[in-house]
């Protein structure tokens, strides 16, 4: 059933005909193209890959940790392997991760346009990013880097491993998110259709808004940063340098500066998938919007405020630590509140464990833990115990991991379906989930353990130690078997993700019963996402939507739809 | 007030036999373990209450075809105010439990025993008011200890996680930490940022004594390199200056990252330049000072240079000790200094001769000193690759020749 002021929904091979995908052909249509579903896409199979590297030096490194004393490796390359596993993981997987990959597709469907502001500069964002990527792969085939993803000076500054390159690559990683910032933020601001007021955009967008709002703030100072480091190395001026006059912990400064927001711009994206997800699949609207949207900003703007807590055993002055310490315990207020609006929204639903909703409620888990753990971090007496020993390497993979990981699979798999116009196994996902929870948290809850009893991070042995910590291997084996698990896991995972592309059922244009705009055009998109411009209501009221049993997919029915007028808001 | 005051105290009875926390053994570590425990157990209540309420809801609100579901609010400002209070009451006292401990731990006692810490790439010294220097911390029971820092290469940072006592040692300035161990014991000390090739062996030992015994042990380890011949006091320097983390002493020539030094003066070294030179003084002199003017074929230009840091009579006692690395080198050079100290008390006292007791505390010193040398280089680094030491400038001699073609192994 079609009406004029709503598009048909229209699903299976016989009405998808041209979408996105099929729009034009060849390489030259991908590599110069200015749609950003193809951009997304692209940036998702780059992000994809980068995860696969980085996953990989973490499952070298975890076996080098199996056994006391040298297993697999020397200590440089270990040195290597760490520091290279994090370098990937940040600036090629994560923090482009959700912005790029998801919401390069998702954001300008979801307010019913037709692309984002600013479709060349997303091209080059993308450009950016895989020549940033490209000093990444020249640092890896000419030497590496052995200085841990911090760039420490003056280690950083004296070490012969290639800093200067990889800062290189990092400068240029750090314009390609810049761009996406700015991009994203104009189409917010300027591309919003008629009746979508900021109090009636969908969570994601505040998410991505609010961290574009980082993206285009903090980025520079890294960007700054990295320079003063590689002209430090090249010309021995003196930034960091103490014994030309330069102080070391300047550098701590300028890196956190940047690198604390950056944890923001990891996690807001994800909160804000996790809200879409939490909302649609407990059929229920999302309850305390207000405070959500408002709290993505808060987190944003308190995000700038803390970076010296990753300082509290550097020297730095007890004043200095003590306003850190107090300012981030107030960033921990936002992202509780969260929480317990996520919570309410499940009361009284309707909940559908799908495999989208599985990972959301992982996340609320796995992030729980992440989450409550950075108290310890921030609180003063407790940290000097704690700073630089696996507990905080813990810490940081349950929020990274447990929380934008876990987030941006849910993500994956929530808009797969419009993404590709396939569905993937529903069996093989859960079950793929199942290891992936399994695998997290018997790799990660043993270095808790490990770092409350006197593990430093960054050990390339841990003979020395064993004498009075004997039960230290065994955590490690652990950690390095549920490392395995977890890798056995993903592999699943691409596995039934590929399948569902040659061979998934078709999906619907609404195949979760989802209220968002992106819902309402076919799966896959159309070249031009909407042919008219979508009718907007409110993105978390399901009562108009109906289950239609023979696309096996949500539709719009019109006639409760035109019983409630939408609300004509300023 | 008296719950929240008293609160702490509860948690403390927590602190022994526990799955979280190594035995406290400093004055400080309550502090933490209470701020700690405090965390503890607010984050276990708030994570159950989060779960339950997750697996309940995901239980009873099931989607079940043909069950209507029952409408509910999407907001309740009573709701959000209380859920941002609370939490908010509950971190200013989290805060303030972090805070009060911290304060406690950055107040240095004015009676407290200063001992200076020096951490280089990758050992620690520890230099007592007396001028001996240790490679391991050893410190009075029931006093307050306090460490004066520095590091001599990249940041390190020194943690006692039985102490919950932990501060950076950064190039260039000096940083300052204290405790008090109440009771004698021995815990381990660690390095904990990283610094490089050696950083998980850079491992050293507290060892807390009663007050008299460490004065004792003080007195004894000083009085070693009193009357000590240039060999005992370069093999004192070659366990604290760091060398043994690269280089092995013993007859079995142990492969580390660096040439082993036993039996080498008098060898012929190939370089892998394509020449070679006899082992002599200023071949050993060279080494230490310009230690990448000629590497020896298996090896490559790691070592940082030494120029500056030590003086001219310690690169001679270090070259003597070197000599001596040969069956019976270390005997003949000690039996050749105490009787020269014998002879020189003879003449001074017209006594007899004395000596024997003299090489009973060097031989005492001697085996600890050994022991110790042995903990911290057990995890011996076979692994080449980079190293720090070309950027600081107070190594000249290491810029131009430390070039960056270092390479890992794959």
């Amino acid at each position: 059933m079609t009406s004029t002021t709503y598009t048909a929904t229209s699903s299976g091979p016989a009405a998808s005909g041209d979408n996105y995908l099929t729009h034009t052909r060849g390489i030259a249509s991908w590599i110069f193209t200015l749609d950003h579903k193809r951009i997304g896409v692209m940036y998702l199979i780059a992000i994809m890959a980068s995860l696969g590297l980085g996953g990989a030096f973490a499952g070298l490194l975890r076996t080098e940790l199996i056994e006391p004393g040298e297993t697999i490796m020397s200590a440089d390359m270990y040195n290597q392997m760490f520091t290279l596993h994090g370098a990937v993981m940040i600036f090629l997987f994560i923090i482009p991760g959700i912005p790029a990959a998801l919401g390069n597709f998702i954001l300008p469907i979801m307010l019913g346009a037709k692309d984002v502001a600013f479709p060349r500069l997303n091209l080059a964002s993308f450009y950016l990013w895989c020549f940033g990527a490209l000093f990444f792969v020249l640092v890896l085939a000419t030497g590496g880097l052995d200085t841990g993803w911090t760039l420490y000076t003056p280690f950083s500054t004296s070490t012969t491993t290639q800093v200067t390159w990889a800062a290189t690559g990092a400068f240029i990683l750090g314009f390609s998110s810049i761009f996406t910032g700015i991009n994203f933020i104009a189409t917010v601001h300027t591309m919003r259709p008629p009746g979508m007021t900021w109090h009636r955009m969908p969570l994601f967008i505040w998410a991505l808004y609010a961290t574009a709002i980082i993206q285009v703030l903090a980025t520079p100072v890294l960007g700054i940063t990295l320079l003063l480091l590689a002209v430090e190395r090249v010309f021995h001026i003196g930034f960091f340098d103490p014994t030309i006059g330069g102080d070391p912990i300047l550098f701590q400064h300028f890196f956190w500066f940047y690198s604390h927001p950056a944890v923001y711009i990891m996690i807001l994206p994800a909160m804000g998938i996790i809200s879409e997800t939490i909302s649609v699949f407990s059929r229920k609207h999302i309850f305390g919007y207000t405070f959500i949207a408002y709290s993505s900003v808060a987190i944003a703007i308190f995000g700038f405020l803390v970076w010296g807590h990753h300082m509290f055993t550097s020297g730095q002055s007890v004043v200095a630590s003590m306003i850190f310490s107090a300012l981030t315990f107030s960033v921990s207020i936002p992202s509780a509140i969260k929480v317990f609006n996520w919570l309410a929204t499940m009361y009284r639903g309707s909940i559908w464990l799908a495999t989208p909703m599985i990972y959301a409620l992982m996340f609320i888990f796995l992030f729980g833990i992440g989450g409550l753990t950075g108290l310890f971090l921030g609180a003063l007496a407790a940290n000097v115990h704690l700073h630089d020993t696996y507990f905080v390497v813990s810490h940081f993979h349950y929020v990274m991991f447990g929380g934008t990981l876990i987030a941006f699979l849910a993500g994956l798999h929530y808009w797969w379906p419009k993404m590709f116009g396939r569905m993937y196994s529903e069996f093989w996902a859960r079950l793929s989930a199942l290891l992936v929870f399994i695998g997290f948290n018997v790799t990660f809850f043993p270095q808790f353990v490990l770092g409350t009893r006197g593990m430093p991070r960054r050990y390339y042995d841990y003979e020395g130690l064993l004498a009075r910590n004997p039960q230290f291997k065994l955590d490690h084996q652990l950690s390095t078997i549920g490392t395995y698990l977890l890798i056995v896991a993903f592999v699943i995972m691409l596995i039934y993700l590929l399948h569902s592309l040659v061979a998934g059922r078709r999906a619907p244009a609404n195949p979760w019963g989802g209220a968002t705009l992106e819902w309402q055009c076919s799966s896959p998109p159309p070249h031009d996402n909407f042919p008219s411009a979508p009718l907007v209501g409110d993105p978390y009221d399901f009562s108009k939507l109906t289950y239609d049993a023979q696309t096996e997919g949500y539709r719009i029915d019109a006639v409760r739809a035109q019983t409630e007028a939408p609300h004509p808001d300023a | 007030m008296s719950l929240l005051t008293n609160l702490p105290l509860l948690l403390a009875q927590q602190r022994d036999n526990s799955f979280w926390m190594p035995p406290p053994a400093s004055t400080s570590a309550g502090a933490v373990d209470d701020a700690f425990y405090l965390i503890y157990y607010i984050s276990l209540f708030f994570f159950l209450l989060i779960v339950a309420l997750m697996l309940v809801f995901v239980v009873l609100y099931r989607r079940r075809p043909g069950i209507e579901q029952k409408k509910a609010p999407a907001h309740s400002t009573a709701l959000e105010v209380t859920w941002t209070i609370i939490p908010l009451l509950v971190v200013i006292y989290i805060f303030y439990s972090g805070f009060t401990g911290y304060l406690e731990m950055r107040t240095v006692p004015r009676d407290a025993y200063e001992i200076q810490v020096t951490a280089r790439q990758y050992n620690w010294t520890f230099t007592y008011p007396n001028g001996y220097e240790s490679p391991n911390l050893h410190m009075p029971a029931g006093e307050p200890v306090m460490l004066l820092m520095k590091s001599e290469d990249v940041i390190h940072s020194l943690w006692v996680p039985d102490f919950r006592v932990k501060m950076d040692l950064v190039p260039g300035h000096y940083t300052r930490t204290w405790f008090e161990a109440p009771e004698p014991g021995v815990h381990d000390l660690v390095c904990t940022e990283y610094c490089g090739t050696g950083h998980s062996a850079m491992l050293a030992t507290v060892v807390v004594q009663p007050p008299s015994e460490f004065r004792a042990w003080l007195a004894d380890a000083a009085k070693f390199a009193e009357g000590a011949s240039p060999a005992e006091r370069g093999q004192l320097l070659f366990r604290n200056q760091g060398c043994a983390s690269c280089h092995s002493v013993d007859e079995a020539r142990s492969a580390k990252v660096g040439p082993p030094l036993w039996g080498v003066f008098g060898e012929t070294h190939q370089f892998t330049d394509g020449g070679s030179a006899v082992v002599d003084e200023n071949y050993l002199r060279e080494s230490i000072l310009n230690p990448n003017a000629k590497i020896r074929e298996g090896y490559r230009a790691q070592m940082n240079s030494y120029q500056g840091l030590l003086d001219d009579q310690q690169v001679m006692d270090l070259i003597q000790y070197i000599k001596a690395l040969r069956p019976g080198g270390m005997e003949e050079a000690k039996a050749a200094a105490a009787a020269e100290k014998a002879g020189a008390e003879d003449e001074a006292n017209g006594d007899a001769d004395t000596g024997d007791a003299n090489a009973d505390q060097t031989g005492a010193d001697g085996s600890e000193s050994t022991q110790a040398d042995a903990e911290q280089t057990s995890n011996g680094q076979t692994g080449t690759g980079g190293d720090a030491g070309t950027g600081s400038s107070d190594r000249p001699d290491n810029d131009a020749s430390s070039s960056g073609d270092a390479q890992p192994d794959s």
